[in-house]
């Protein structure tokens, strides 16, 4: 990529989203937000080259994306509506928002009268700026049904008059662990074993983005550390054979430490289900891993979201605690509890303890068991190695 | 801005009375804040006549368009700012807990 390109790309993820949501809220239209945030990026690919890099290149964007709208919207005054968002846009005197216009942008974006996949989908084009096609990569959709679902998202929100607002007070409350939702689901899309890495990147940056706007939100905080901790292991994850590893078998020294750093520097008090997530991370990233702490964050983190999967990685954290047996019976209350049926982890949880228990005979068919029921080929190959493991000590 | 508020019964509904809001306290409030406009309660879908002209010829059916479990039991009008102020007044009806509402916003 030359330096010109580079310094579009660099400009345009600087100030793409603040551009697109102020448009967004003088015109009220979507479409022709993103277009002219588009046709501004591609005229600086233009002229850049010749005319040299602006002194303000996010200042110059916005300019240019502001005189197309204008342009646009003046071929379009026909309708009545039109001419007030130009009248607007003309007077330089659109009203100053009561908040950042790219807060509004996500918090609509993740409106909960969105269907899920929408309100990602939408996130990452509107406010991430990730081209539709690499979106439907993604959702294993084509470009065009993509497209449609994004278009049928922003008609919603026209038609059913879902406002472009920061909620505030009870409401925002209500619709904050929904905006995380969206950022946290997004995260997982990049980090599972066969997801889209960039994904993971970006719901990076949009969880920094919303921790910068609301600075005394700690579950955001605890958000951003969570990803960031996650996200440290990136590299140490696989071996070479690109088999994924448990962190007990991963090379430390491949961690990201600055991540890990700053993640620490960002914990809130274990107050929310995020905050308690990034604790568990970040006493997994100690030298010494401090499983009693664990296993009481877990017990806190279950009566905050008592889940299948929350149940199932509390009993593991009890089985390092306090033993294999301790482990084994809240393993036994989560499937009770249920949504555990045939899920891999959970059988390989229990084959874990029971091989620590000393039963080797019953870990190894419960690691083939979990091997058969695994969702991609890495797992399956690591849990495979594992029986492989226990058969190969009950042989010497 | 308006919405048709639909009212629906659902299969599952809330069973704890406690919680319930009050259909009589519903309606004064929102009547007083002008944010209903109007709305009544509906006779039950069995006793509903469906029209249809085709042809020129007038067709009678006895009962619904279709037969579901979920019926609209009542309407209201909204007049709201937007969807957010909209959901506020549905969630605080009864129906919303024992049954089920849809907010319909009116083209343009």
């Amino acid at each position: 990529m030359t330096d010109v390109a580079a310094a579009v790309v660099a400009a345009g993820t600087e100030s793409r989203a603040r551009i697109v949501a102020g448009l967004i809220r003088v015109t009220g239209d979507w479409q022709l937000a993103e277009d002219c945030a588009q046709e501004a990026l591609a005229l600086a690919l233009e002229k850049w080259p010749g005319a040299g890099v602006p002194d303000n290149p996010g200042g110059w964007l916005a300019t240019v994306a502001r005189n197309r709208a204008i342009d646009v919207l003046r071929r379009a005054t026909v309708e009545r509506r039109k001419l007030a968002e130009l009248a607007l846009l003309t007077s330089g005197a659109e009203p100053a928002p009561a908040s950042d216009d790219r807060l509004r942008l996500i918090f609509t974006c993740c409106h909960p009268a969105l269907a899920l996949e929408a309100r990602v989908a939408l996130t990452l084009r509107t406010v991430a700026g990730v081209p539709t096609a690499d979106i439907a990569r993604a959702f294993l959709v084509t470009e065009s049904t993509m497209t449609r679902r994004l278009t049928r998202a922003k008609t919603k929100i026209a038609e059913a008059r879902i406002p472009y607002r920061v909620p505030s007070g009870p409401a925002l409350t209500e619709r904050l662990p929904g905006v995380l939702g969206v950022l946290y689901l997004l995260f997982t899309r990049g980090y599972d074993a066969d997801g889209e890495p960039a994904f993971a990147a970006e719901a990076i940056r949009l969880a920094r983005l919303l921790a910068q706007l609301m600075p005394d939100q700690p579950e955001v905080r605890g958000l951003l550390a969570l990803f960031l901790l996650q996200h440290s292991r990136r590299d140490a994850r696989r071996d070479a054979d690109g088999n994924l590893l448990t962190l007990d078998r991963q090379d430390r020294t491949r961690w990201d430490h600055e991540a890990i750093a700053e993640a620490r520097s960002l914990l809130p008090a274990p107050a929310g289900p995020y905050a308690v997530q990034a604790h568990i991370a970040a006493c997994h990233t100690a030298d010494v891993t401090d499983w009693p702490r664990i296993a009481a964050l877990y017990d806190r983190l279950v009566a905050l979201v008592p889940s299948p999967v929350v149940r199932l990685n509390r009993a593991v954290a009890h089985g390092y605690a306090h033993g294999p047996a301790a482990g084994l019976a809240l393993l036994a209350e989560a499937r009770a509890a249920g949504g555990l049926d045939e899920y891999p982890l959970a059988i390989a949880a229990e084959a874990d303890l029971t091989a620590r228990a000393g039963d080797r005979d019953r870990a190894v068919a419960l690691f083939e068991q979990a091997a058969a029921a695994a969702a991609s080929a890495a797992e399956r190959r690591a849990l495979l190695a594992r029986a492989e493991e226990l058969t190969g000590e009950q042989e010497t | 801005m308006k919405y048709m508020m639909f009212v629906c019964t659902d299969t599952e509904p809330e069973t704890d009375d406690a919680l319930i809001p009050d259909i009589h306290q519903w309606v004064a409030e929102n009547d007083a804040s002008g944010r209903r406009v109007h709305g009544n309660e509906l006779v039950p879908p069995s006793s509903a006549t469906t029209v249809r002209v085709r042809g020129g010829e007038l067709l009678l059916s006895d009962g619904p368009f279709a037969e579901t479990k979920e019926v609209i039991v009542g309407f209201d009008i909204l007049e709201c700012a937007d969807l957010d102020e909209a959901i506020e007044v549905a969630r605080a009806h009864p129906m919303a807990w024992v049954g089920r509402i849809e907010l319909r916003p009116y083209v343009g």
